[in-house]
Protein backbone atom coordinates (compact mmCIF):
# COMPACT_ATOMS: atom_id res chain seq x y z
CA UNK A 1 0.00 0.00 0.00
CA UNK A 2 1.05 3.19 -0.37
CA UNK A 3 2.02 5.42 2.26
CA UNK A 4 2.31 9.31 2.85
CA UNK A 5 5.74 9.40 1.25
CA UNK A 6 4.89 7.20 -1.68
CA UNK A 7 1.88 9.95 -1.94
CA UNK A 8 4.04 12.85 -2.23
CA UNK A 9 6.99 11.66 -3.93
CA UNK A 10 4.26 10.43 -7.05
CA UNK A 11 2.64 14.05 -6.34
CA UNK A 12 6.53 15.15 -7.22
CA UNK A 13 6.77 13.55 -9.95
CA UNK A 14 3.83 14.65 -11.51
CA UNK A 15 3.99 18.19 -11.12
CA UNK A 16 7.55 17.99 -11.87
CA UNK A 17 7.07 16.31 -15.57
CA UNK A 18 3.68 18.63 -16.18
CA UNK A 19 5.90 21.56 -15.15
CA UNK A 20 8.71 20.55 -18.23
CA UNK A 21 5.86 20.04 -20.29
CA UNK A 22 4.30 23.17 -19.91
CA UNK A 23 7.31 25.40 -19.83
CA UNK A 24 7.66 26.49 -23.24
CA UNK A 25 4.11 27.44 -23.84
CA UNK A 26 3.88 29.60 -19.97
CA UNK A 27 7.21 31.39 -21.37
CA UNK A 28 6.19 32.09 -24.42
CA UNK A 29 1.99 32.65 -24.25
CA UNK A 30 0.11 32.42 -27.54
CA UNK A 31 -1.28 35.96 -27.27
CA UNK A 32 2.02 37.67 -27.41
CA UNK A 33 4.64 37.73 -30.54
CA UNK A 34 7.22 35.08 -30.54
CA UNK A 35 11.00 36.41 -31.22
CA UNK A 36 12.38 35.74 -34.64
CA UNK A 37 14.98 33.57 -33.51
CA UNK A 38 12.58 31.20 -31.78
CA UNK A 39 10.07 30.77 -35.06
CA UNK A 40 13.39 30.10 -37.12
CA UNK A 41 14.65 27.51 -34.18
CA UNK A 42 11.04 25.85 -33.99
CA UNK A 43 10.90 25.05 -38.05
CA UNK A 44 14.31 23.14 -37.25
CA UNK A 45 14.01 21.61 -33.81
CA UNK A 46 11.50 18.74 -34.82
CA UNK A 47 14.64 16.94 -37.17
CA UNK A 48 16.96 17.35 -35.01
CA UNK A 49 14.73 16.24 -32.11
CA UNK A 50 13.79 13.19 -33.49
CA UNK A 51 17.41 12.04 -34.84
CA UNK A 52 18.17 12.74 -31.22
CA UNK A 53 15.19 10.15 -30.15
CA UNK A 54 16.15 7.67 -32.89
CA UNK A 55 19.87 7.55 -31.39
CA UNK A 56 18.58 7.48 -28.23
CA UNK A 57 16.10 4.57 -28.43
CA UNK A 58 19.95 2.99 -29.61
CA UNK A 59 21.70 3.79 -26.55
CA UNK A 60 22.22 0.62 -25.06
CA UNK A 61 24.08 -1.00 -28.42
CA UNK A 62 27.71 -2.25 -27.82
CA UNK A 63 30.17 -3.20 -30.32
CA UNK A 64 32.14 -5.92 -28.17
CA UNK A 65 29.78 -8.56 -29.15
CA UNK A 66 27.72 -9.08 -32.09
CA UNK A 67 24.55 -9.31 -30.00
CA UNK A 68 25.13 -5.98 -28.75
CA UNK A 69 24.47 -4.55 -31.88
CA UNK A 70 23.57 -6.87 -34.92
CA UNK A 71 19.89 -7.72 -34.19
CA UNK A 72 19.93 -3.13 -34.31
CA UNK A 73 21.67 -2.91 -37.13
CA UNK A 74 19.73 -5.48 -39.08
CA UNK A 75 16.58 -4.42 -37.92
CA UNK A 76 16.96 -0.94 -38.58
CA UNK A 77 18.02 -1.61 -42.61
CA UNK A 78 14.48 -3.75 -42.53
CA UNK A 79 13.20 -0.26 -41.52
CA UNK A 80 14.89 1.69 -44.07
CA UNK A 81 14.37 -0.52 -47.35
CA UNK A 82 10.80 -1.57 -46.12
CA UNK A 83 10.31 2.43 -46.07
CA UNK A 84 12.05 3.39 -49.35
CA UNK A 85 10.14 0.41 -51.01
CA UNK A 86 6.80 0.43 -49.67
CA UNK A 87 6.46 4.14 -47.73
CA UNK A 88 3.92 2.68 -45.81
CA UNK A 89 4.90 3.49 -42.79
CA UNK A 90 3.06 0.29 -40.72
CA UNK A 91 4.88 -2.00 -43.02
CA UNK A 92 7.78 -0.12 -41.97
CA UNK A 93 7.26 -0.22 -38.05
CA UNK A 94 5.57 -4.21 -38.14
CA UNK A 95 8.20 -5.74 -40.16
CA UNK A 96 11.22 -4.19 -38.71
CA UNK A 97 9.91 -4.94 -35.39
CA UNK A 98 8.81 -8.84 -36.28
CA UNK A 99 12.59 -8.95 -37.47
CA UNK A 100 13.85 -7.95 -34.23
CA UNK A 101 11.23 -9.51 -32.27
CA UNK A 102 12.93 -13.07 -34.42
CA UNK A 103 16.63 -11.86 -33.98
CA UNK A 104 16.15 -11.68 -30.43
CA UNK A 105 14.73 -14.02 -29.23
CA UNK A 106 15.29 -16.80 -31.92
CA UNK A 107 18.63 -16.28 -33.25
CA UNK A 108 20.95 -14.35 -30.94
CA UNK B 1 -21.99 15.13 -40.98
CA UNK B 2 -19.65 16.15 -37.73
CA UNK B 3 -19.69 13.14 -36.05
CA UNK B 4 -18.86 11.24 -39.28
CA UNK B 5 -15.53 13.66 -39.47
CA UNK B 6 -14.77 12.87 -35.86
CA UNK B 7 -14.67 9.11 -37.09
CA UNK B 8 -12.91 9.54 -39.48
CA UNK B 9 -10.05 11.79 -37.74
CA UNK B 10 -10.41 8.40 -35.02
CA UNK B 11 -9.80 5.97 -37.09
CA UNK B 12 -7.04 7.73 -38.79
CA UNK B 13 -5.32 8.41 -35.47
CA UNK B 14 -5.97 4.92 -33.85
CA UNK B 15 -4.20 3.64 -37.40
CA UNK B 16 -1.08 5.92 -36.78
CA UNK B 17 -0.85 5.15 -33.02
CA UNK B 18 -0.89 1.06 -33.82
CA UNK B 19 2.55 1.03 -33.26
CA UNK B 20 2.11 3.06 -30.21
CA UNK B 21 -0.59 0.80 -29.07
CA UNK B 22 1.28 -2.60 -29.07
CA UNK B 23 4.38 -0.78 -27.56
CA UNK B 24 2.76 1.44 -24.86
CA UNK B 25 0.54 -1.72 -23.58
CA UNK B 26 4.00 -3.91 -23.15
CA UNK B 27 6.13 -1.37 -21.87
CA UNK B 28 2.87 -0.04 -19.73
CA UNK B 29 2.60 -3.66 -18.59
CA UNK B 30 5.92 -4.26 -17.63
CA UNK B 31 5.95 -0.83 -15.48
CA UNK B 32 2.70 -2.68 -13.88
CA UNK B 33 4.59 -5.71 -13.19
CA UNK B 34 7.40 -3.72 -11.28
CA UNK B 35 5.06 -2.02 -9.03
CA UNK B 36 3.32 -4.69 -8.00
CA UNK B 37 6.35 -6.94 -7.35
CA UNK B 38 7.35 -3.46 -5.44
CA UNK B 39 4.00 -3.95 -3.48
CA UNK B 40 1.81 -1.33 -4.93
CA UNK B 41 -1.76 -1.68 -5.55
CA UNK B 42 -3.26 -1.74 -9.03
CA UNK B 43 -5.15 1.76 -8.10
CA UNK B 44 -1.61 3.50 -7.50
CA UNK B 45 -0.36 2.24 -10.82
CA UNK B 46 -3.30 3.61 -12.21
CA UNK B 47 -2.94 7.35 -10.64
CA UNK B 48 0.78 7.09 -11.58
CA UNK B 49 0.02 6.22 -15.32
CA UNK B 50 -2.94 8.53 -15.63
CA UNK B 51 -1.13 12.02 -13.93
CA UNK B 52 2.60 11.08 -14.46
CA UNK B 53 2.42 9.71 -18.20
CA UNK B 54 5.63 9.41 -18.75
CA UNK B 55 7.19 6.03 -19.40
CA UNK B 56 11.28 6.68 -18.79
CA UNK B 57 10.29 8.76 -15.81
CA UNK B 58 7.96 6.32 -14.00
CA UNK B 59 10.12 3.69 -14.60
CA UNK B 60 12.62 5.18 -12.97
CA UNK B 61 10.33 6.67 -10.17
CA UNK B 62 9.68 2.77 -9.04
CA UNK B 63 13.07 2.53 -7.27
CA UNK B 64 13.00 6.50 -6.37
CA UNK B 65 9.87 4.72 -4.46
CA UNK B 66 11.81 2.24 -3.29
CA UNK B 67 14.84 4.29 -1.85
CA UNK B 68 12.24 6.85 -0.16
CA UNK B 69 14.30 9.39 -1.32
CA UNK B 70 13.39 13.32 -0.31
CA UNK B 71 11.11 15.21 -2.53
CA UNK B 72 13.82 17.41 -3.66
CA UNK B 73 15.84 14.66 -4.83
CA UNK B 74 12.50 13.08 -7.07
CA UNK B 75 12.15 16.44 -8.18
CA UNK B 76 15.34 17.06 -9.54
CA UNK B 77 15.54 13.78 -10.96
CA UNK B 78 12.53 14.88 -12.72
CA UNK B 79 13.95 17.67 -14.28
CA UNK B 80 16.57 15.77 -15.47
CA UNK B 81 14.84 12.69 -17.33
CA UNK B 82 12.23 14.96 -18.45
CA UNK B 83 14.12 18.11 -20.04
CA UNK B 84 13.68 16.87 -23.63
CA UNK B 85 9.89 17.63 -23.37
CA UNK B 86 11.03 21.59 -23.51
CA UNK B 87 12.42 20.82 -26.87
CA UNK B 88 8.86 19.16 -27.92
CA UNK B 89 6.75 22.62 -26.14
CA UNK B 90 9.27 24.97 -27.97
CA UNK B 91 8.74 22.98 -31.51
CA UNK B 92 4.96 22.49 -31.06
CA UNK B 93 3.87 26.37 -30.03
CA UNK B 94 2.88 27.38 -33.55
CA UNK B 95 0.94 24.32 -33.81
CA UNK B 96 -0.82 24.22 -30.45
CA UNK B 97 -2.16 27.34 -31.48
CA UNK B 98 -5.47 28.02 -31.53
CA UNK B 99 -6.56 24.35 -30.62
CA UNK B 100 -9.15 25.64 -28.33
CA UNK B 101 -10.05 24.40 -24.27
CA UNK B 102 -8.31 21.07 -25.04
CA UNK B 103 -4.61 22.71 -25.30
CA UNK B 104 -4.06 22.46 -21.65
CA UNK B 105 -4.99 18.43 -22.04
CA UNK B 106 -2.34 18.25 -25.46
CA UNK B 107 0.15 19.94 -23.59
CA UNK B 108 -0.05 17.63 -20.52
CA UNK B 109 0.15 14.44 -22.65
CA UNK B 110 3.06 15.18 -24.64
CA UNK B 111 5.04 12.07 -24.59
CA UNK B 112 7.87 11.60 -26.86
CA UNK B 113 5.57 9.21 -29.23
CA UNK B 114 3.17 11.46 -29.28
CA UNK B 115 5.19 14.33 -30.02
CA UNK B 116 6.70 12.21 -33.20
CA UNK B 117 2.84 11.66 -34.67
CA UNK B 118 2.05 15.53 -34.15
CA UNK B 119 5.21 17.08 -35.76
CA UNK B 120 5.25 14.75 -38.31
CA UNK B 121 1.90 16.24 -39.35
CA UNK B 122 1.61 18.93 -42.23
CA UNK B 123 1.46 22.49 -40.44
CA UNK B 124 -1.27 23.86 -42.44
CA UNK B 125 -3.71 24.88 -40.64
CA UNK B 126 -7.28 22.81 -40.73
CA UNK B 127 -10.32 21.90 -39.07
CA UNK B 128 -9.32 18.32 -38.31
CA UNK B 129 -6.16 19.49 -36.82
CA UNK B 130 -7.12 19.99 -33.24
CA UNK B 131 -8.97 17.44 -32.79
CA UNK B 132 -6.84 14.65 -34.55
CA UNK B 133 -3.80 15.71 -31.95
CA UNK B 134 -6.40 15.31 -29.17
CA UNK B 135 -7.06 11.97 -30.70
CA UNK B 136 -3.82 10.47 -30.83
CA UNK B 137 -2.89 12.31 -27.47
CA UNK B 138 -6.44 10.18 -25.51
CA UNK B 139 -5.74 7.41 -27.67
CA UNK B 140 -2.11 6.94 -26.34
CA UNK B 141 -2.85 7.66 -23.12
CA UNK B 142 -5.61 5.04 -22.62
CA UNK B 143 -3.04 2.44 -24.19
CA UNK B 144 -0.14 3.63 -21.33
CA UNK B 145 -2.86 3.09 -18.39
CA UNK B 146 -4.22 0.58 -19.35
CA UNK B 147 -0.76 -1.30 -19.83
CA UNK B 148 0.06 -0.53 -16.65
CA UNK B 149 -3.69 -1.50 -14.43
CA UNK B 150 -3.07 -4.71 -16.64
CA UNK B 151 0.09 -5.54 -15.62
CA UNK B 152 -0.29 -4.76 -11.93
CA UNK B 153 -2.95 -7.25 -12.20
CA UNK B 154 -2.19 -9.54 -13.67
CA UNK B 155 0.94 -9.84 -13.01
CA UNK B 156 3.93 -11.01 -16.37
CA UNK B 157 1.75 -13.76 -17.81
CA UNK B 158 1.26 -12.65 -21.12
CA UNK B 159 0.15 -15.33 -23.84
CA UNK B 160 3.48 -14.85 -26.42
CA UNK B 161 6.75 -13.87 -25.95
CA UNK B 162 6.98 -10.27 -26.09
CA UNK B 163 10.55 -9.42 -26.10
CA UNK B 164 11.85 -7.38 -28.48
CA UNK B 165 8.56 -5.61 -29.07
CA UNK B 166 10.09 -1.98 -27.80
CA UNK B 167 11.83 -2.00 -30.86
CA UNK B 168 8.71 -0.24 -32.49
CA UNK B 169 9.42 2.98 -30.70
CA UNK B 170 13.10 2.90 -32.59
CA UNK B 171 11.17 2.12 -35.76
CA UNK B 172 8.94 4.54 -35.50
CA UNK B 173 11.02 7.28 -34.59
CA UNK B 174 13.23 5.99 -37.73
CA UNK B 175 10.33 6.02 -40.36
CA UNK B 176 9.26 9.63 -39.17
CA UNK B 177 13.05 10.62 -39.06
CA UNK B 178 12.84 9.26 -42.84
CA UNK B 179 9.69 10.97 -43.72
CA UNK B 180 11.12 14.13 -42.47
CA UNK B 181 14.07 13.74 -44.53
CA UNK B 182 12.58 13.34 -47.97
CA UNK B 183 10.04 16.47 -47.08
CA UNK B 184 13.21 18.88 -46.72
CA UNK B 185 16.19 19.64 -48.69
CA UNK B 186 17.67 20.99 -45.40
CA UNK B 187 19.09 17.77 -43.99
CA UNK B 188 22.02 19.78 -41.42
CA UNK B 189 19.64 19.93 -38.12
CA UNK B 190 18.65 16.44 -38.70
CA UNK B 191 22.69 15.60 -38.99
CA UNK B 192 23.08 18.07 -36.28
CA UNK B 193 21.02 15.76 -34.02
CA UNK B 194 22.55 12.52 -35.30
CA UNK B 195 26.14 13.32 -34.74
CA UNK B 196 25.47 15.22 -30.77
CA UNK B 197 23.85 12.54 -29.47
CA UNK B 198 25.82 10.18 -30.67
CA UNK B 199 28.99 12.25 -29.88
CA UNK B 200 27.67 12.79 -26.30
CA UNK B 201 26.54 9.02 -25.89
CA UNK B 202 30.41 8.43 -26.59
CA UNK B 203 32.02 10.92 -24.72
CA UNK B 204 29.78 10.92 -21.27
CA UNK B 205 27.75 7.47 -21.61
CA UNK B 206 24.53 6.72 -20.19
CA UNK B 207 23.77 8.39 -17.73
CA UNK B 208 24.10 12.07 -18.41
CA UNK B 209 24.48 11.66 -22.33
CA UNK B 210 21.00 13.38 -23.30
CA UNK B 211 21.33 16.23 -21.36
CA UNK B 212 24.43 17.51 -22.68
CA UNK B 213 23.13 16.53 -26.27
CA UNK B 214 20.54 18.94 -25.76
CA UNK B 215 23.03 21.79 -24.73
CA UNK B 216 24.80 20.78 -27.72
CA UNK B 217 21.43 20.61 -30.44
CA UNK B 218 20.73 23.83 -29.21
CA UNK B 219 24.21 25.74 -29.40
CA UNK B 220 24.31 24.32 -32.83
CA UNK B 221 20.80 25.19 -34.41
CA UNK B 222 20.87 28.63 -33.14
CA UNK B 223 24.60 28.59 -34.46
CA UNK B 224 23.30 27.27 -37.90
CA UNK B 225 20.76 29.78 -37.99
CA UNK B 226 22.93 32.40 -37.37
CA UNK B 227 25.39 31.83 -39.95
CA UNK B 228 22.67 31.17 -42.44
CA UNK B 229 21.62 34.93 -41.69
CA UNK B 230 24.83 36.29 -42.15
CA UNK B 231 24.75 35.12 -45.86
CA UNK B 232 21.67 35.94 -46.51
CA UNK B 233 22.92 39.51 -45.69
CA UNK B 234 26.18 38.77 -47.31
CA UNK B 235 23.63 37.47 -50.57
Amino acid sequence: MPDTHDLILFAVIAAGTAATRFLPFLLFPAGRRKPRWLLRLSNVLPAAAIAMLVVYCLKDVYFSLPQGFLPELISLAVVFLLHLWKRQSLLSIGGGTICYMILLQQVF
Amino acid sequence: MRISIKGKVLKTAFIDTLPIFAAYLILGMGFGVLMSDAGYPPYFVFLMSAFIFAGSMQFVAVSLLAAKVMPVTALLMTFLVNARHIFYGLSLLERYQGTGRIKPYLIFGLTDETYSLVCSQPTAANDNRATYYFMVTLLNHLYWIAGGVIGSILGSVLPFNSKGIEFSMTALFTVIFLEQWKQTKDHAPALIGIAATVASRIVFGLEHFLIVAMAIIAVGLLLLLHLRKEEEHLA
